[in-house]
């Protein structure tokens, strides 16, 4: 029997999606045992060259990982599109566009300002910024080009299936790589390894009156380890999350910051966490409701934490 | 006679109306041939405070230069406290809209109740030309210029 071929890539994403493939530990070795990996830059010595050279559709199962933030990100989305009969969103950023797509909320011309002006260890009196082309004397040096919004992966290119989480947490990593290898998988456009309910329906914790009269980020308050921590006045985001990942963040006693993404059927999970939130405020005078939304220190950054790319607006105004 | 053609923007406005008391105000302000701008897309909902923040958002995103949410007066409420619990959502939306660079003028909560025929049209009044003033919003076409 030949075993299915499998590819593995990183776009624009911190490393840790690579790493949750790592967290199978000795598992990974009856992973290894079952699938052939043609294509696996962060860990095996891989070209694009190498990738561009395989015949169309040859991979039978591509999970890409990252945000597109720059043409590089694109290129490797449609060349693995080209070559993969499967393409998996892997992980919160090709998903929902996670922490880069925060980059959204600024653009190009601001986030250079910032990377090489205006740091304070930052020496460029020239105000030299990376350029696309370059001709030197030996010829043309080309890296690539830095996009103004990034976009989730499906944006770029038609995506099969798709891997919350940041990272998808090790257990259903291993469930979703037999789900291919074994068979199982449901309908084209189904979100794997993760629950159809939302995170508070796997928390521990107890819910009871949920009012909130302040809220409060975790470092100013004493919580109580065995209460729901949304009723405590901190931001979680259990509510509009979708569960799966064993509500880990919860058991280390830190709110949910929402990286498994929107439930089925939403559309933007920042909306829905807003109206999630706003319904647990206890004030109905203009003005304690007032005070309350204005304790909501950064609405975008901490309702689409993750998923800002994948949303209805997308990005601030551009 | 020359009648003179001059390019106007014409703001839309999607707008989210209660039942018992918006929305009957709208009608009334029609039967009793109020004179008002038709910029206003009217959308009968049963209680301003089943205007999620997505409906918001989905609106401004699509193509709408402003939305207006109308319900009945706070205390009026046919479902006791359903606008109070649009006030919640609608003041931390508020702050999110700041974030996205939306004007505060695109999008209003107001209070009409079913007698209030006149408000109303005047509320619509204010609204086109507010956002008229402001010219459109387009967000599909900038997002596209803005890849």
């Amino acid at each position: 029997m030949t075993k299915p071929k499998f590819a593995f890539n990183w776009a624009s994403s911190c490393g840790g999606c690579e790493i949750a493939i790592f967290e199978l530990g000795t598992k990974l070795v009856d992973v290894a045992n079952k699938i052939d990996i043609v294509f696996w830059p962060a860990v095996f010595d891989y070209k694009y060259s190498d990738l561009e050279a395989m015949p169309d559709k040859s991979i039978d199962v591509a999970f890409f990982n990252g945000a597109i933030q720059n043409s590089e990100n694109e290129h490797v989305a449609k060349l693995l599109r080209a070559k993969s009969k499967m393409l998996v969103a892997f992980g919160a950023c090709a998903y929902c566009g996670g922490i880069p797509a925060l980059a959204n909320t600024t653009n190009r011309d601001q986030i250079f300002a910032s990377s090489y002006l205006e740091t304070a260890t930052t020496d460029n009196t020239e105000k030299v910024f990376p350029q696309s082309n370059v001709q030197v004397a030996e010829g043309e040096l080309t890296i690539p080009e830095f996009y103004n919004t990034v976009k989730t992966l499906d944006q770029t290119v038609d995506v099969d299936y798709y891997v919350p989480g940041c990272p998808p947490v090790g257990e259903q990593v291993s469930k979703v790589i037999n789900q291919f290898v074994e068979g199982g998988l449901p309908s084209r456009g189904a979100v794997l390894g993760a629950s159809e309910k939302s995170l508070c329906h796997e928390c521990k914790r107890v819910k009871t009156d949920r009012k909130i009269t302040k809220i409060v980020r975790t470092y100013q308050t004493i919580q109580d380890p065995e209460k729901c921590l949304l009723e405590q006045g901190i931001i979680c985001m259990g509510p509009a999350t979708r569960g799966g990942c064993g509500s880990i963040c919860l058991d280390a006693n830190m709110p949910c910051r929402g990286c498994y993404g929107p439930l089925p059927n939403v559309i933007d999970q920042g909306g829905k966490m807003l109206s999630a939130l706003s319904s647990v405020f206890d004030a109905d005078t203009e003005e304690d409701i007032q005070k309350l939304a204005d304790s909501v220190v950064d609405p975008i950054g901490t309702f689409y934490r993750f998923s800002l790319a994948r949303s209805l607006m997308r990005r601030t105004r551009p | 006679m020359v009648i003179e053609m001059t390019e106007r923007f014409e703001p839309k406005i999607v707008g989210f109306l209660c039942k018992w008391c918006a929305y009957t105000g709208a009608d009334l302000a029609g039967t009793s041939r109020i004179k008002y701008p038709p910029n206003v897309y009217p959308i009968r909902v049963n209680c301003s405070g089943r205007v999620d923040p997505t409906l918001v958002l989905k609106a401004l995103s699509t193509g709408a230069d402003g939305v207006l949410i109308a319900g009945c007066h706070p205390g009026d409420c046919h479902y006791t406290n359903g606008n109070v619990k649009t006030i919640r959502r609608f003041m931390v939306l508020q702050k999110m809209l700041d974030q996205f660079g939306i004007e505060r003028e695109r999008v209003r909560l107001e209070w009409v109740s079913a007698s209030e025929g006149e408000r109303y049209a005047r509320i619509v009044e204010s609204m086109t030309e507010e956002i008229r003033a402001l010219g459109p919003l387009n967000w599909k076409a900038k997002l596209e210029v803005a890849a």
